[in-house]
């Protein structure tokens, strides 16, 4: 089951390039083994990011195939299909991968992809996984049974940067008056947090400007010298990809503290600090998971992986990088919602519906992330079926000129305040379909297959 | 804008007007081509970033920065002699709609080949130009804008000169006036091409090393042509100081109306209303402000 394996060499990227015009490779199902069609990016104005998170997820596959045979016996597989980034290969992708068998979970990091593919997986009854991302109120687990907005919906990554700014300024009284700066990323992702910044600033009594810089954000004077006028105290940057060093680099340009700006969880990287150079010491971004390299699990994949020249990544300097990190925190949560299904269905194959269960039951506390060798990369998760974000906790972090230093401790975000207003939207899309909104007793309803390759209702 | 502030109005102009020779930077390199051939590169874009790539693959490998300059200027001479060889010369007399599109398959190769050849890892580039801003009578000035001009306003004074007293200069321009006279005359075509396009890569290295120390050299590089388009329309695509007339025009006005009317409008305007502008310029004078009007004679 070594085909998947995928270096990330010079060979591999012809083999990326080539595959962008030639599609993904098909592989023959076998029935020990748990299929992962995974949508990269490893080409592209986006690939050092993709590179980086498929490359972690992979990473962790295949420790558990190498460490322990696979997930109790069963092997993990996977096959990767070139997106670019681009919608239309994404969905591409999803039409050739859908057909293969035993498929667990969809794992595109792509909100556009991820917006194409809801109806189509809700209909294939296979979950998709949009760690740290997409659409807010599919948290709401009653409207969008199979999608996993994991650890992170954007509304949670906007109240754990307001309750950082808040703690900096010694309470959430003293944001009174003061004045937050929003930069966001001209696409349906940028934008999907305007609301609950409104929202915010009216209930603690912070002013708010939201300006948008149009994709893909190579060129921000004009944004940059609207906030000079505007003297914030602190600007949020809600960018991605070229967005990000260049916000740093005008912002330096323009004579704003790098201090002062707080990045999203999209703006997090490497890849947007190191291209900025010395105007972007000092800035501070949110984050899931912390990044280096000192977590056992990092170490494992090390020195059972890379020691032997099977791991994904062809920069070793890489590995425990932001993305790389964020990569193989997705591999354990994938990972472990199968051998929590598995728990319950048995230790077999199983359907993208019984991992949809495996992930509705995925309680990971702190213990048990310890166990996993991944204490203090990410700090726990507890999905239920309602809520499929599963309270992550975020923390900070800030650039000093070489590598990520963590500046707080784990921190909640305002759960209460943002349920009603996800159940809010999430009825309204339900209305909008006319979908059933799903009870307790309808998430345990899952379809299995029986002896003969049937499917059946549990 | 409740209050209209003339010092701000002042600062946004000229962030503008240098973010416009950014844009003219990139520019030159298509007007060079067409000028010249008649073909309208797509891949100048490709180019930049192959260019750009390249060089900073190099110092990261430890080669000196004079010695990678100059290592990169060669590979892209190379290149540009390849692209002469292998995909003009066979397209001699094919109609222009061809040869774009020959321009347009050569962006995608070279794309591909740049992040095949140095892999697809974002890098920082720092040329040693501080871009702390200084303040002349309340107006911010970016002091790495300012050598961005001073290299532009280098090159365009370099291609004149080029243009004006040179042998291969008036080859150039004998080539651009009429390619069959040209011949006539026993100007060899193939050796004119190989010579634009070494010119051509000669302008992407300048342009990569500037937007590549301004973005990081990564494969958006590649999309900073998004930014030219519009200055060619305006500019004229066969005229190099339509090219920096072009971009100034657009660098002032897109900021201008990114910050004056686009909260209005919601924001993020400037990416296009700088090809709104064009295209109102193309109804009034569809060869643009500086380009050659056709005269056909039936």
């Amino acid at each position: 089951m070594e085909r998947h394996r995928k270096k990330t060499s010079f060979l591999s990227g012809l083999a990326a390039s080539l595959t962008l015009f030639a599609g993904a490779l098909t592989t023959s199902a076998s029935a020990d083994e748990q299929f992962f069609p995974l949508q990269s990016y490893r080409v592209g104005p986006y690939a050092a990011g993709g590179t980086g998170f498929f490359g972690g997820t992979i990473d962790y596959f295949n420790l558990i195939n190498s460490r322990d045979g696979g997930v109790n016996g069963i092997k993990l597989t996977w096959d990767e299909c070139e997106t670019q980034y681009e919608v239309e290969r994404g969905v591409e992708c999803y039409e050739r991968l859908k057909s293969h068998a035993n498929i667990a979970a969809w794992n595109p990091l792509s909100v556009g992809i991820a917006y194409a593919m809801i109806d189509r997986i809700t209909q294939d009854k296979v979950p998709l996984i949009t760690i740290n991302h997409g659409r807010t109120d599919s948290t709401d687990g009653r409207v969008f049974p199979y999608v996993f907005p994991l650890l992170l919906n954007p509304y949670s990554e906007t109240s754990g940067i307001i309750n950082y700014i808040a703690a900096k300024e010694g309470g959430e009284a003293n944001l009174k008056g003061k004045k937050i700066v929003v930069l966001y990323h001209g696409s349906p992702y940028g934008k999907e947090t305007i609301p609950i910044y409104e929202l915010l600033s009216k209930k603690l009594g912070f002013t708010v400007q939201q300006i948008e810089v149009p994709h893909p954000g190579n060129e921000q004077q004009a944004q940059w010298l609207t906030i000079r006028q505007a003297k914030p105290d602190y600007v949020v940057l809600r960018g991605w990809g070229v967005m990000n060093p260049v916000a740093l680099k005008t912002a330096q340009k323009t004579g704003f503290p790098a201090d002062h700006i707080i990045g999203n969880v999209w703006s997090n990287s490497e890849e947007d600090v190191i291209p900025a150079g010395d105007a972007a010491v000092g800035y501070t971004a949110i984050t899931t998971q912390a990044s280096g390299a000192e977590y056992p699990v990092l170490q494992e994949i090390v020195k059972t992986l890379y020691d032997s020249g099977k791991g994904n990544l062809e920069d070793k300097k890489r590995i425990g990088s932001v993305y790389h990190n964020l990569g193989i925190v997705n591999g354990i949560l994938n990972v472990e919602a199968v051998r929590i299904a598995q728990e319950k269905f048995g230790k077999r194959t199983l359907t993208g519906d019984e991992v949809r269960w495996g992930f509705e039951h995925l309680h990971l506390d702190e213990k048990r992330v310890a166990d996993l060798g991944a204490k203090g990369l990410f700090h726990s998760i507890n999905v239920t079926w309602d809520n499929h974000e599963g309270d992550g906790r975020v923390t900070f972090q800030q650039w000093d000129g070489k590598k990520w230093k963590v500046v707080s401790d784990w921190i909640a975000p305002d759960w209460k305040l943002l349920r009603p207003i996800i159940e809010k939207s999430s009825e309204a899309y339900a209305k909008e379909k006319g979908l059933k909104i799903r009870s307790a007793g309808d998430a345990d309803k899952v379809t299995s297959i029986d002896v003969k390759g049937e499917s059946t209702k549990n | 804008m409740t209050n209209f502030d003339p010092a701000f109005f002042v600062e946004v102009l000229v962030g503008g007007l240098l973010s416009g020779v950014m844009y003219a930077l990139v520019a030159i390199g298509f007007v060079l081509v067409y000028k010249t051939s008649g073909v309208f590169n797509f891949a100048q874009g490709a180019m930049l970033l192959f260019a750009a790539l390249t060089f900073v693959s190099l110092v990261e490998k430890g080669v000196p920065f004079a010695l990678a300059f100059l290592v990169t200027l060669a590979v892209m001479a190379l290149l540009g002699i390849a692209i002469e060889r292998t995909v003009l010369r066979p397209l001699v007399n094919k109609p222009p709609i061809t040869l774009f599109m020959a321009t347009l398959g050569l962006a995608y190769v070279l794309e591909g080949s740049a992040q095949l050849l140095w892999g697809t890892q974002v890098h920082g580039l720092e040329l040693g130009i501080d871009d702390k801003p200084f303040i002349i009578h309340g107006v911010l000035i970016s002091s790495f804008d300012l050598f961005a001009a001073a290299v532009a306003a280098g090159m365009v004074a370099l291609l004149a000169f080029v243009f004006q007293r040179t042998r291969i200069g008036l080859a150039f321009r004998a080539v651009a006036d009429d390619q069959f006279a040209a011949l006539a005359v026993g100007l060899r075509l193939p050796v004119i091409w190989s010579a634009v396009w070494i010119a051509a890569g000669f302008v992407a290295l300048i342009a990569g090393l500037l937007w590549g120390a301004r973005l990081g050299v990564q494969f958006s590089l590649s999309l900073v042509v998004l930014k030219a388009l519009p200055v060619l329309v305006l500019g004229g695509f066969d005229s190099i100081p339509g090219a920096i007339v072009g971009g100034l025009l657009i660098g002032a006005t897109e900021k201008l109306a990114e910050v004056y009317l686009g909260g209005y409008v919601g924001g993020g305007i400037e990416s296009w209303c700088a090809y709104v502008f064009a295209l109102g310029v193309l109804l009034i004078r569809p060869q643009g402000l500086f380009g050659q009007r056709l005269v056909e004679r039936a």
